[in-house]
């Protein structure tokens, strides 16, 4: 589903991201861990066209499509999607006419009409219910005023309403309390499905006793060092990063 | 004087007869005495403080025709004219260029209310238009004020007698039709008595496709405990000159919205002022603007806290596109012995190409000790983290630099008390930044 080859990026000409190489098969749930700074939200960032970034050399294939040439909105209408680290605050634009907006540009992409009122507002009930969403939240504007664990539901609300093909959580996880982390990570369960995939960006072993991951990648210095299976973000919860760095940076 | 200047003064002096002989006394009687401050003035140049940033000069260097002798225009406005909101129910006069369109038909009105021609009011009941009339405007300052009061002769004239509520909203429709370059100097009256309450909507419309210069002066008067909503819109062609200025007088308890809203235009410039004479008055002053092309929009506002308990509200938004340009001076002046005044002052702005322009000025001026005052502007662009945040949802950059700009505007359309009026802005506001409202409605000249 997703292929990166090579993925070198930086920012006002510092590279962040030094040759990363992954791949991501349907039905697969990935966790990237790593110390602070080490890259990782910049990977996303990468794959979801924030033009903040530049990608000096590398590709990105998503569906046998080249990633990078696609603008922001055709990676989403392609079925990629983001939960942000910092959900970012709308104020005027309600959370109605927000998700109208994007179910019809995927549908529109996708050669389909718009959704009828009847059929989103139905939507918009279902999926709210499933991330115990208030339902007044949706009257108002796009994050505003929402509390940090209103803000992170609200991201999974969005990807079960647009039911994408592969997820990325960059550290959905902070700033949750521990019944809204097992709300949200209900929620991405919930979506799990043969034909989708989920890359999990995270600190803490925590949101993986949650969400269990089938592989555990270790991102440190723009590379992705380390790739086990669950049991490497048991060590790591257990030892810290420190081992790792040293024995990464002598094998360098 | 400039040759310019020189012409209208001879053109004044030429037709003083024929000017004083259609119009009624109260409006004849101040005449000469403001040409001479026009004289002493002459049109505003950019020079001048007030005007840095938008040239009066130019415009009244064009040839217009003017309606001196008061020909009937051959025009019913219900042929010519489309209104930009079908749906609402409400009580509609016109003025056509600088004349009241009398209607065959007359609407019933609750007892006591006139609504008719300003000529005709200050024909009929001089009693009562005089003490109002000419009372606010300050022709020894504002050159185009003098100039309106030297030239008006007709125009729109409410008094709302004591304790009266309408129960739907007036609406004015000023329309600029003419087959040659046309100037008009409309003059409106509105006088609320103590208790009174109306909705008033004002729409601005052009239908030809010649160049037009409205000066049209304002004068309002809300008595104690009256309540008035005023809402100016215009939508005009970009050939079109507007000076529109408002000169409003609250007494104590009263409460006033004005919301100025110029959704297409050519040069604008609209002065309000506003003079709260009593005290635990409450004002919102509002107002929008939207440029594209190389449309020009000039809002200067004055709210004066001569009373102490006043509260004021004061918020303008512009979004300028292409190369269009903005200006904003608004001035709150909190008098001496103003306690407890609470005023706050807020203008926002967009400029969405590097080729906008916008110049704001927001002003203090405090006299009192004990007041809750605060002002502030701001300009930028669209909030980059926002477009992107949109579009990692399959907006495209179109439609989410659509809805931000449109959030944007979403606080001065929410300052609109009449449902349909505000539904129908709504409509009108998007489909401005589509694009599809490019051009005037009706409009024939507009590229």
């Amino acid at each position: 589903m997703l292929t990166i080859k090579n993925l070198h990026a930086s920012i006002n000409g510092k590279e962040i991201l030094r040759g990363i190489d992954l791949v991501v098969n349907e039905g697969e749930i990935h966790a990237i861990m790593g110390p602070n700074g080490s890259g990782k939200s910049t990977l996303s960032a990468v794959l979801t066209g924030n033009p903040m970034f530049t990608v000096t050399e590398g590709e990105v294939f998503f569906n046998g499509k080249n990633l990078l040439e696609m603008k922001p909105e055709d990676r989403s209408r392609e079925g990629l999607f983001l939960s942000f680290q910092y959900p970012v605050e709308i104020p005027g634009v309600s959370m109605t006419q927000f998700m109208r907006s994007a179910i019809n540009a995927h549908r529109a992409y996708k050669g389909l009409e718009p959704i009828s009122a009847s059929d989103f507002l139905k939507l918009m009930r279902e999926k709210k219910d499933m991330v115990e969403l208030d339902a007044k939240l949706a009257n108002r504007s796009v994050n505003e005023g929402f509390s940090g664990g209103e803000k992170k539901r609200n991201e999974i609300f969005q990807m079960a309403m647009l039911e994408p093909k592969l997820s990325i959580l960059d550290e959905t996880d902070s700033g949750l309390d521990i019944d809204a982390l097992r709300i949200v990570a209900e929620g991405v369960n919930k979506l799990r499905r043969d034909d989708n995939a989920c890359i999990v960006i995270t600190h803490y072993q925590r949101l993986l006793d949650y969400i269990k991951p089938d592989i555990v990648h270790v991102l440190y210095k723009g590379k992705i060092v380390r790739t086990a299976g669950p049991e490497l973000a048991l060590e790591l919860e257990d030892r810290g990063y420190e081992w790792l760095k040293e024995q990464v940076d002598e094998e360098q | 004087m400039t040759t310019k200047e020189n012409s209208y003064v001879e053109l004044y002096q030429q037709y003083r007869h024929s000017i004083h002989k259609v119009c009624s006394p109260v409006l004849n009687e101040p005449r000469d005495k403001a040409l001479d401050s026009f004289m002493r003035l002459g049109f505003p140049a950019t020079s001048h403080e007030d005007y840095l940033y938008t040239d009066l000069k130019t415009p009244f260097e064009i040839d217009y025709g003017l309606n001196i002798n008061r020909l009937t225009i051959p025009a019913n406005p219900n042929d010519v004219f489309h209104c930009d909101v079908p749906n609402i129910t409400s009580w509609v006069y016109f003025v056509i260029n600088d004349s009241f369109y009398v209607a065959p038909k007359k609407p019933q009105l609750p007892d006591g209310v006139i609504i008719c021609g300003l000529n005709e009011a200050s024909e009929k009941y001089p009693e009562l238009v005089k003490p109002y009339y000419n009372q606010l405007a300050p022709n020894d300052e504002v050159a185009t004020v003098a100039f309106n009061t030297a030239f008006a002769q007709d125009g729109f004239f409410m008094y709302i007698p004591k304790e009266v509520v309408l129960p739907k909203p007036v609406q004015l429709v000023d329309i600029m039709r003419s087959d040659v370059d046309f100037m008009a100097n409309s003059r409106n009256l509105i006088i609320l008595e103590e208790g009174a309450k109306v909705q008033f909507l004002e729409c601005a419309h052009t239908v030809d496709g010649v160049q037009f210069l409205s000066n049209r002066v304002t004068e309002v008067f809300v008595g104690k405990n009256a309540s008035l909503e005023y809402y100016s819109l215009e939508n005009t062609h970009n050939k079109t000159t507007t000076i529109s200025s408002l000169y409003l007088r609250q007494e104590a308890f009263s409460n006033v919205l004005v919301n100025e809203i110029t959704l297409h235009n050519g040069l604008t410039r609209n002065d309000v002022k506003i003079d709260l004479q009593g005290a635990h008055c409450e004002t919102v002053l509002c107002g929008m603007a939207i440029g594209d092309k190389a449309e020009h929009i000039d809002n200067a506002t004055l709210l004066i806290h001569a009373q102490p308990n006043c509260k004021s509200r004061e918020l303008f938004k512009y979004v300028m596109d292409d190369s269009s340009v903005g200006a904003f001076a608004g001035k709150i002046l909190v008098e001496q012995g103003a306690q407890k005044t609470e005023a706050m002052l807020t203008n926002r702005n967009l400029c969405v190409t590097p080729n906008a322009k916008m110049k704001t000025k927001p002003q203090l001026e405090i006299y009192a000790d004990d007041v809750k005052c605060s002002h502030g502007a701001t300009i930028g662009q669209l909030d980059e983290t926002a477009m992107f945040y949109m579009r990692s949802r399959g907006l495209s950059e179109q439609d989410a630099r659509l809805l931000l700009m449109f959030a944007f505007m979403a606080d001065v359309i929410e300052n609109i008390r009449i449902d349909v009026l505000q539904d129908r802005m709504r409509l009108l506001v998007e489909k401005r930044f589509r694009g599809e409202l490019s051009k005037c409605v009706g409009c024939v000249i507009c590229k």
